[in-house]
């Protein structure tokens, strides 16, 4: 499946753009768990972070969390506003 | 009420306070950010600021809501800018408006700790050899 995702800070370094065309392999749909591995054999640098978080949706998602086509996703680099 | 907002332009301190007070309340309190001029040691030029708009504020929205649940309070306001900020210029602003002072100043505290925990918003340290995403990396 073909997602289009949103990168935010350190994110948007190491993607080389604020938006960023991902295949994650698998079929119609896929886990937060299963396209965070699809992320991360793309860009192995999102390993060196301290963390990072998927927003589905403009809502954290838990790894178990199913990503459909249509579905906003955004890359959360450690936070640090405020 | 609830008064959540992210924005390019300069913040300011005193409408913030306007906005919070109501006649219901004995006191504001306010927390306002500053651009501090240094961080470890290191000469701070300048710091930037990005964020995940919509998310941003759905997670404002959220804590000023959890706020006003868990203290009786008359008004949350939580404004944060983005964009490039000087030294001694303001990323964030809250505003607690409430009967009573001690839930106002319990609420504010709360309110900007759990901010720099969950809400969607970056900070980029500029200095003058190199730049640094705060927190990315351990």
């Amino acid at each position: 499946m073909k997602l289009k995702i949103l990168a935010f800070g350190i994110a948007k370094d190491i993607l080389g753009s604020p938006i960023k065309e991902i295949e994650t392999g698998e079929g119609a749909n896929t886990s937060v768990a299963g396209f965070k591995d699809a992320l991360e054999q793309q860009y192995p640098e999102l390993k060196k972070l301290s963390s990072y978080a998927i927003a589905v949706n403009n809502e954290y998602a838990a790894e178990d969390i199913m990503i459909n086509e249509n579905d906003e996703v955004a890359i959360i680099p450690p936070v640090s506003g405020g | 009420m609830i008064d959540v907002r992210v924005t390019n332009e300069a913040l300011n301190v005193q409408s913030c306070a306007d906005l919070a007070m109501t006649a219901a309340s004995g006191g504001v309190d306010m927390f306002i950010g500053t651009v501090r001029s240094e961080t470890k040691g290191k000469r701070v030029v300048q710091l930037e600021f990005e964020a995940y708009k919509g998310m941003a504020e759905n997670e404002m929205k959220k804590i000023a809501e959890y706020a006003m649940q868990k203290w009786t309070l008359n008004k949350v306001l939580i404004h944060h800018r983005i964009g490039v900020l000087q030294i001694k210029e303001i990323p964030v602003i809250i505003a607690v408006a409430a009967a009573h002072r001690a839930e106002a100043f319990d609420a504010c505290r709360y309110i900007i700790d759990t901010l720099k925990q969950t809400v969607p918003i970056w900070k980029k340290e500029i200095f003058e050899d190199g730049e640094v995403w705060v927190a990315a990396h351990p």
